[in-house]
């Protein structure tokens, strides 16, 4: 036996801001949820099942939040699940989606992530004072700085790369009316004068704190065509983990990422990403991993992927052009940012992307990765079943 | 379908809580011993899933610490559920599904010994309306207790009657210990599970139910959700069910239960003693699952049925049929 066809067939994500505080946490998902319903032509009652994820539950202070918003996303006598694996939560929930359409159990789930930082402090739900153990307290930009540092000595990439990923994301996201963050005035030496938060990333290198949620409805191929815009076909999914630490484990170019995507190209069929990939959403929380995923990803040679960035490769306008969106630089409500990199490799796909949109996409790569660079989830999505 | 089985199953449950260890050290001989059990070398293993509760460790990213310690390397194909492990033990059959695997791991834990465990629940519900209030886990038992009571279909009034009362007077026999532990299972698909055991325990039918969360809109005497899933699992079709173990934390709850899952006077309920006896919670609804397969495995039953809870009042159930093939 095989996988079925599964396919994205509806989208919808919040506006993204620092404090939703117009909605309630059911009025946040609900808000997503509607319009990928919206966007899919269906009802809540065509939905056979519902995946929600997120990431820890102290950011919001409700635990195993499935069970509270049951009723926000009509779970009444369907199956919900809630899934959890760190900051790839939100392509993971969107894989544990499609899993269940490809194994044939359901025709019409429906996926959603959020996080709403507004309710409690991220850093201290991430900095416990835990018995017996030194406090971290650094936050995850304290945690990824030496990763960084190590790339540069490694690569030789020169100080500015950094700097060039996020003026490029912001600038993406003026065309992006969901994104949290809207700078026109962004520019090199407005971000070099911002204050060193973990050398040698500056304040205006790192993701803001977002409330926001993100929704898709994945269909089998019986439904594929309800959607406003074409589906776009999974025509490959995978995860992969490793530990968070051990002697000799690479952190900069982790093994579990490079298997990941060695993995959904196989099940595409490509054999070369740079050129058959017509652009990606990968997950930048922190300028730098640009060119260090660029690396993970094949994209490009080992230590060279900051060229990518520095010749504009990755621009809009570029041959790869990398986080239409803004990306997490620009928005990032944590538990869903990983699935709205899923969800604008889809729109991408499907066309429906706005003043974002790129010409002529038929494939494009989401991505998503959590914990000390240790989990990774990643789908190809296709204009093409195949 | 295609089919697939638990070969393996292995627990820890120690009752009262383990102030020794931590739950990685009580989650490792568990895991250890299921691998082993079913005879399969370690990396052979297709998928990884796994249910835990950041809230009862009280720290973030409590499955990560666990991973580090089964030793994801080479990395592996690896996901995590924040509930009970049943729900995992749902997610890796559905992997299977896809058939380019052939096996998969599934554990969960559990460590309520850390916190008042009632008050760590009321985390789990509406933080507008409900939290607030702060109903703790025994005093919303005690409302469906006595919504059972004076309903007057309870099959075990008696019990349902004595936890009716008042919270604090609930009866010790009638409401499940504090427990820390662990589970793990393996599950493997068609020729695989045959090479691994003798009499793998077939998983007949699998589903998952959920229902409104407001105790106010439900009938709190039936269990609407486990009645479906149930149905859905295919329990109600085919042979009897010889043998259940129901995740039932109360006494009114195994009530409510076996008219739901309409488990008639010859089936053998809970031969483990149940979530009564023993309540890992995270491990709890997995532990059921492996209960019920261990009973087909060692050829006491030929089919048996499986039954995880989730939330305040039996929200949200599911129901694994399991069951031996000649």
């Amino acid at each position: 036996m095989s996988r079925n066809y599964c396919a994205v067939v509806g989208i919808g994500q919040t506006r993204h801001a620092s404090k939703r505080a117009d909605v309630s946490l059911a009025g946040l998902v609900r808000e997503a949820a509607t319009r990928a319903l919206e966007d899919a032509h269906m009802d809540w009652r065509d939905i056979d099942a519902i995946v929600i994820g997120k990431a820890p539950d102290m950011f919001e202070g409700v635990m195993m939040p499935e069970l509270y918003l049951a009723d926000a996303l009509g779970a009444g006598g369907k199956p919900i699940m809630r899934v959890h694996t760190a900051g790839s939560v939100g392509g993971s929930t969107a894989l544990v989606a499609a899993s269940l359409v490809q194994a044939g159990i359901h025709e019409r789930v429906l996926t959603l992530a959020f996080e709403k930082q507004s309710e409690s402090d991220t850093m201290w739900a991430l900095s416990p004072r835990i018995p017996f153990q030194p406090a971290v307290v650094a936050g995850a930009g304290g945690y990824f700085a030496p990763h960084i540092r190590a790339y540069m000595q490694r690569s030789g990439a020169p100080d500015h790369i950094g700097m060039m990923v996020v003026v490029k994301d912001r600038l993406n996201a003026l065309r992006n009316p969901y994104a949290h963050l809207h700078q026109p005035d962004i520019s090199m030496e407005q971000v070099a004068q911002s204050p060193m938060l973990w050398d040698p990333v500056r304040y205006a290198e790192t993701c803001p704190a977002s409330d926001g949620a993100c929704a898709m409805v994945l269909a089998s191929a019986r439904y594929a065509g309800a959607g406003t815009y074409p589906p776009a076909w999974i025509v490959a999914s995978a995860m992969r983990s490793e530990p968070t630490m051990f002697s000799g484990r690479d952190q900069v170019n982790p093994r579990a990422g490079r298997e990941c995507a060695a993995e959904v190209y196989r099940q595409a069929g490509i054999r070369s990403p740079r050129t058959e990939i017509d652009c990606a959403e990968i997950y930048v929380p922190f300028s730098w991993f640009e060119p260090m995923w660029m690396e993970n990803l094949g994209f490009a040679d080992l230590n060279e992927g900051w060229r990518l960035t520095a010749d504009g490769v990755t621009a809009f306008d570029g041959a790869l052009p990398v986080n239409m969106s803004g990306g997490v630089l620009s928005t990032n409500p944590i538990g869903a940012s990983g699935m709205l990199r899923f969800a604008e490799a889809a729109m991408q796909v499907r066309g429906q992307a706005g003043a974002h949109q790129l010409q002529a996409v038929r494939t494009a790569l989401g991505h998503a990765y959590g914990g000390g660079s240790q989990f990774f989830a990643m789908w190809i999505v296709s204009s093409q079943q195949r | 379908m295609r089919d697939v089985a638990v070969v393996s199953f292995a627990k820890a449950e120690l009752i009262g809580g383990d102030n020794t260890r931590n739950e990685v050290e009580i989650l490792m001989p568990v895991v250890h011993e299921a691998i082993e059990r079913a005879g399969i070398d370690k990396r052979e293993i297709g998928f990884t899933c796994s249910g835990s509760c950041d809230y009862l460790q009280g720290q973030p990213f409590a499955f990560v610490t666990a991973l580090d310690a089964i030793g994801a390397w080479p990395p592996i194909e690896e996901s995590h559920v924040e509930m009970d492990a049943a729900w995992a033990l749902y997610e890796a059959w559905v992997r299977l599904q896809h058939g380019d695997i052939d096996s998969a791991l599934v554990y969960g834990f559990g460590k309520p010994s850390l916190g008042s465990l009632p008050d760590v629940f009321v985390a789990q519900l509406d933080p507008y309306y409900l939290q607030p209030l702060w109903p703790d886990a025994h005093s919303l038992a005690a409302l469906q207790a006595r919504a059972l009571a004076e309903s007057g279909v309870a099959p075990d009034a008696r019990s349902a009657t004595a936890v009716s009362t008042v919270p604090t007077a609930l009866q010790s026999e009638g409401v499940a210990p504090i427990t820390d532990g662990a589970a793990a299972v393996v599950l493997a698909a068609g020729d695989v599970a045959q090479r691994l055991s003798p009499r793998p325990a077939w998983i007949a039918g699998v589903d998952h139910r959920s229902e409104p969360h407001h105790p106010g809109m439900r009938d709190l005497t039936r269990s609407a959700s486990a009645e479906l899933a149930a149905e859905r699992a295919g329990a109600f079709a085919g042979a009897p069910i010889e043998v259940a173990e129901l995740h039932a934390q109360y006494a009114h709850e195994e009530a409510i239960l076996r008219s739901a899952l309409r488990l008639g006077a010859g089936v053998r309920v809970n031969p483990s003693g149940g979530a009564l006896a023993a309540n890992p919670v995270m491990a709890t609804g997995l532990i059921r699952i492996g209960e019920a397969a261990q009973r087909v495995i060692d050829g006491e039953a030929t089919r048996a049925l499986a039954h995880a809870a989730s939330g305040p009042c039996l929200q949200q159930n599911l129901v694994c049929v399991l069951e031996a093939r000649a």
